[in-house]
């Protein structure tokens, strides 16, 4: 049994809910963090921030930003992390970014680091399954969930090649697109879904251009999890360290919509 | 190394890698469509009729074969080896760049793709696209940081007028690396019908092979011309390193020849100990736009601002095959600074009549280094990868002129 197992394993589907490490500040996020798990946030995506997110849409490309002007360091990440976790025994936590911060001091080191701040699963956006040497080994070795991506350009024939070695979630881009800004149609959506759902026992969640507890509400019908990153990030940015509260009311109505989507039988 | 391939022109693997670098670091959405890429190459490399109409490109518009110029002045002033100047700046639109762009619009073409897009550091890489663009008739937008378009405003109107849209990259530093950040965004998002013309031999395999073939010809022709002019290869090779195109263009034919020294020339700004962009000298390997390189970077992988005169060698990263030519030892890399490349820029003019690139002038200033050092006997070929035009209110600024 794991974090995501157990997350995933509720009676209704999930809320992921993404923001930047160390967005406005390092000290700030553990007070965000702490929100969306208040407002009902049943996995956490944290962001590793990068000078160059070339998937990320202009709100997460400025939360990045943000977070490198407060000096954030990995160092501060993974101790945002540990943090996280000694305050949160159950709430799974992922950690999201990109390759070069993630591989730079070697693939082991990496995953050992995220094994001792308690992080269960690791998203990278640039090394798609081709270059699984990188990092997959050095994850599994340690425990860690290797989470991959799949996309409306990710056909049948490579399905199976992004699903070898994967973990935790099958993370569905619900847009060919980079983040927080076009919004998938529906209909393509719920094909996506049973297409994937047909392919692998993993929980599928769904991301990228969800933005309002209507939209995740629709995905939730079909999906295990819904994520949400730039429209939690905005808040942020709007409202810098006072943005907790707002932080937390906002994910509860996406919580309130997501798990109420649908009932699922235990 | 003692497992080094038979030859040293057989990279990279069939997963795209040169040793430990290169290979294909890229969004899962960006994926299909890199090995769609790959299909399409292969197949383009075994038609007949790609290479008819590539090699009709080069010479009827571009005018290929360029010159290979015997520097006798420069020779006589610098006292050593004889130096020839292969003038990539005659070519159409004044550099290397075209080369490999009409190349990369023949892919495009033939995978039906029906828009352009290309990221711009200087201009030069913008302005080739957009005229092959113009060529084949397909609309191109063209991604330049925007702090490079305010200060290469000639550019952005030769690709405006050439019938381009140039879009202002605000993200970042507003330089090149952020143009390809931009770019690499646009392409995710538009992959059915967008064929990205990347301008160096970088990024995500298998773009560094296909960019090092298309520039291949300069080496080809090189090789031919100082077998003509002197009956034997010539001793070494000199070229400028931004990302690494033109350089590689020159070096891959001359590979396997144990004889000919290769020497790269990284920009190496205010000195390396100051603002620079020197990936081989100062940097080390990572991760970044596709490929796996040295990167100037810091200690948590962060990706550090490069700095150089010459805006095309303004970029933090280098082509994975210079990587690994620098690690097996093949071809040693050498930095220039600001100061240097501008002294060289106005010794040319004044030696050779002749106004080279602030790029290519890096290329001079080593062989104006390496030159002396060696016997009379002895030749250089140093790649004068573009024209330097573009450049004068750049080097007018840079010695106080106000024009």
């Amino acid at each position: 049994m794991t974090r995501f197992t157990t997350a995933f394993g509720k009676p209704h589907p999930a809320l992921v809910a993404f923001i930047t490490a160390g967005d406005p500040t390092p000290a700030d996020t553990g007070a965000i963090l702490d929100a969306l798990v208040a407002g009902g946030a049943d996995v956490i995506e944290l962001g590793m921030p990068f000078t160059d997110p070339m998937a990320d849409g202009p709100a997460i490309q400025a939360a990045n930003l943000r977070s490198m002007a407060a000096g954030t360091r990995t160092a501060d990440i993974f101790a945002i992390a540990a943090a996280f976790r000694s305050r949160h025994t159950d709430v799974p936590l992922v950690l999201m970014g990109y390759a070069n911060p993630m591989t730079i001091r070697g693939g082991d080191w990496f995953a050992a680091e995220c094994k001792k701040a308690g992080i269960d699963g690791v998203i990278c956006v640039d090394i798609p399954a081709e270059e699984d040497p990188e990092l997959g080994p050095a994850l599994r070795a340690a425990g860690v969930d290797l989470i991959r991506l799949a996309t409306p350009t990710t056909d049948a024939a490579r399905l199976p090649a992004v699903l070898e070695g994967a973990g935790g979630f099958l993370y569905y881009v619900s847009v060919a697109g980079i983040t927080g800004l076009q919004q998938a149609a529906q209909a393509s959506i719920d094909e996506a879904v049973a297409r994937l759902k047909a392919t692998t026992d993993l929980p599928v969640a769904v991301g990228f251009g969800v933005r309002t507890p209507e939209q995740a509400a629709e995905i939730a019908k079909v999906a295990d999890g819904v994520v949400v990153g730039s429209a939690l990030v905005e808040i942020i940015a709007k409202h810098g360290a006072d943005a907790p509260a707002h932080v937390e009311a906002f994910t509860r109505s996406l919580a309130d919509a997501i798990h109420g989507a649908k009932e699922i039988a235990a | 190394m003692t497992d080094l391939p038979n030859s040293l022109r057989s990279q990279p693997d069939a997963r795209g890698h040169f040793g430990d670098f290169g290979g294909r670091y890229v969004a899962e959405t960006l994926m299909p469509l890199i090995l769609d890429l790959e299909r399409h190459y292969r197949a383009a490399q075994i038609d007949p009729e790609f290479k008819a109409e590539f090699d009709y490109l080069l010479k009827h518009y571009v005018g290929r074969p360029s010159p290979l110029w015997f520097a006798e002045r420069l020779t006589e002033d610098l006292g050593g080896a004889k130096i020839y100047l292969k003038r990539e700046d005659l070519n159409h639109t004044g550099a290397h760049k075209i080369n490999n762009c009409i190349g990369q619009i023949l892919l495009a073409k033939r995978m039906g793709k029906q828009k352009i897009i290309a990221e711009t550091g200087a201009g030069q890489h913008g302005v080739a696209t957009a005229t092959v663009a113009a060529l084949f008739g397909l609309p191109c937008t063209i991604f330049m940081g925007a702090v490079d378009v305010a200060r290469q405003q000639p550019n952005v109107f030769r690709m405006k007028l050439l019938g381009a849209e140039v879009v202002a990259v605000e993200s970042g530093a507003k330089t090149l690396k952020d143009a390809m950040n931009e770019a690499l965004r646009h392409w995710v998002a538009n992959v059915h019908d967008t064929f990205y013309i990347i301008g160096t031999v970088a990024g995500p395999h298998p773009y560094p092979e296909l960019v090092r073939d298309f520039q291949s010809v300069i080496g080809t022709e090189a090789r031919e011309q100082i077998l003509e002019a002197e009956g034997r290869l010539p001793d070494m090779l000199i070229a400028p390193v931004g990302g690494g195109s033109n350089a590689i263009g020159l070096f891959h034919p001359f590979l396997d020849d144990e004889s000919v020294e290769i020497v790269g020339v990284e920009a190496a700004g205010e000195g390396l100990e100051g603002k620079h962009a020197a990936s081989l000298a100062g940097g080390k390997p990572g991760i970044l736009h596709g490929n796996k390189t040295y990167l100037l970077q810091d200690e948590d992988g962060q990706i550090t601002e490069a700095h150089s005169i010459s805006a095309g060698l303004d970029y933090p990263g280098i082509g994975p095959e210079h990587s690994w030519l620098h690690d097996i030892g093949r071809a040693r890399y050498v930095p220039v600074t600001d100061t240097e490349a501008l002294a060289s820029f106005q010794r040319l003019c004044k030696l050779e009549g002749i106004i080279p690139a602030l790029e290519s002038a890096h290329a001079i200033a080593a062989a104006e280094r390496i030159a002396p050092t060696m016997d009379k006997d002895k030749i250089i070929i140093v790649n004068l990868s573009g024209r330097g035009d573009k450049d004068i209110f750049t080097v007018a600024d840079a010695l106080g002129v106000e024009l």
